[in-house]
């Protein structure tokens, strides 16, 4: 199998690599349409702000090749929240794969980032979790988020439930850290390597 | 509902895994990869590295040290000991280290917080801050606990927020080693004043310790070190007594 992983200015993505490692996944790094347009999985991970990475999605043109992709994609974290319509960090314009906006975290009794491991409840069809089990655990650090809507697939509640999961016909997306949630994460990883 | 983290911290020097008690006379307990592998598997939520002897000489042994880490564990991790510059925070995430730490050299230039969050992102940079009671105040220390700084405790530990730290490792050298419990006054009067979370760190002996830093000393996750390595305290054994008491666990 082909695995391409999108390079882009969010994060490293080490930890994601050494947990495709772990699998026995082969992967290539990259920011090349072709190769990532042959690939037969496309990651979309990354840590990092908005509007920085939107900039250099569209400087690369991937902005645009992003949405078009056939395979199965799956985008983490901040990858997740660039595919969908806008996000409220620096008030950035994203892909809108799914059709929700991202908005910041408000409490005044909790914290804010989200950080540490949380529990997630699958919502009706939820391929990434296909033998898991209905409730799990996994890790999250992040100060905005998806609201749930139609589209969600998995719900965590932190100041309220949010997404931490979506899905819509090949793309998947997860809010947390899969590749370093440990025995889930890596289930949840090789449930997207076996669609 | 959001769980409440147990961290094994390993002491690293030369590459294998130490620890002193108060910082001196230091045992040997372990290789580092295969303990925190063990670690990961037995219930750990995240991994702390501290390079307790970082040199110049020792940072290629630590960036190795981290890839074989990052290899073997599928939870997070962190590093600390020794990191001054960007370059040192770049070499050790690209190895694979989730988060670094940084202690002594964010207390001489206060500013490093701030050119680190803003290249890496806030989520991946802990401030560790250790502190000791002295004359009836609070003061940072820097260098293992040896040198007193001019800064108050609580001081520094808005500062490191404001200046963009994404959680503090707070380390009382009063209690640390003493296995006499965490220091939770100290601990809940900066966890309540910040919107970051707190490690508590220093003075774990029983699990009932964990308990009190939970609750009363208002802390988001608890750190130890030889308790675990010599296995007077089994992580999951913690965790499920913690969960009966009402504490959100990951189990």
């Amino acid at each position: 199998m082909n695995i391409a992983i999108i390079k882009y200015n969010a994060g490293n993505v080490a930890s994601v690599m050494y947990a495709l490692d772990r699998i026995g996944a082969k992967y290539t790094w990259t920011d090349d349409e072709k190769v990532i347009q042959s690939a037969d999985k496309v990651i979309f991970p990354g840590v990092g702000e908005a509007s920085t990475a939107m900039a250099y999605l569209k400087e690369k043109k991937l902005d645009q090749l992003i949405p078009t992709l056939k395979q199965p994609v799956l985008a983490t974290c901040i990858g997740m929240q660039l595919l969908c319509k806008h996000s409220e960090e620096n008030d950035t314009d994203c892909m809108g794969v799914f059709d929700v906006n991202i908005t910041r975290f408000q409490s005044n009794t909790l914290k804010i980032p989200h950080v540490g491991w949380n529990s997630i409840k699958a919502q009706g069809e939820n391929d990434l979790m296909k033998g898991l089990n209905e409730t799990e655990f996994v890790y999250f650090v992040h100060s905005f988020y998806a609201p749930v809507y139609q589209d969600t697939s998995a719900i965590c509640d932190y100041i309220q439930p949010f997404s931490a999961m979506l899905q819509k016909n090949n793309f998947f997306a997860a809010q947390f850290h899969a590749e370093i949630s440990g025995k889930v994460g890596q289930k949840i990883i090789q449930n997207f390597l076996d669609l | 509902m959001l769980t409440k983290r147990i961290i094994p911290c390993l002491d690293i020097k030369e590459g294998r895994t130490v620890k002193g008690t108060n910082f001196v006379d230091l045992r040997d307990a372990g290789d580092p990869v295969e303990l925190g592998a063990f670690y990961a598997e037995n219930g750990a939520d995240e991994l702390v590295f501290l390079d307790i002897t970082a040199t110049i000489d020792n940072r290629k042994t630590l960036v190795e040290l981290v890839r074989q880490v990052a290899r073997q564990v599928n939870i997070p991790f962190t590093v600390g000991g020794g990191i001054g510059s960007i370059e040192d925070v770049s070499a050790l995430l690209n190895a694979g280290a989730d988060k670094v730490s940084i202690n002594s050299s964010a207390v001489r230039r206060p500013g490093l917080i701030d050119e680190l969050a803003l290249q890496f992102g806030s989520q991946c940079i802990i401030v560790a801050i250790d502190t000791r009671f002295v004359e009836g105040v609070d003061w940072v220390h820097t260098h293992g606990g040896r040198n007193i700084t001019p800064i108050k405790t609580i001081e520094w530990a808005k500062e490191v927020e404001q200046r963009g730290a994404g959680e503090i490792l707070l380390t009382s050298m009063d209690t640390d080693g003493t296995k006499a419990g965490f220091a939770n006054q100290l601990t809940a009067e900066i966890s309540t004043n910040a919107s970051i979370p707190i490690i508590a760190s220093g003075g774990a002996g029983t699990m009932e310790d964990f308990y009190d830093v939970f609750t009363l000393g208002k802390a988001d996750a608890g750190l130890a070190a030889s308790i675990f390595h010599f296995k007077e305290i089994e992580i999951n054994a913690l965790k499920n007594y913690l969960a009966k008491k009402g504490i959100p666990m990951r189990i």
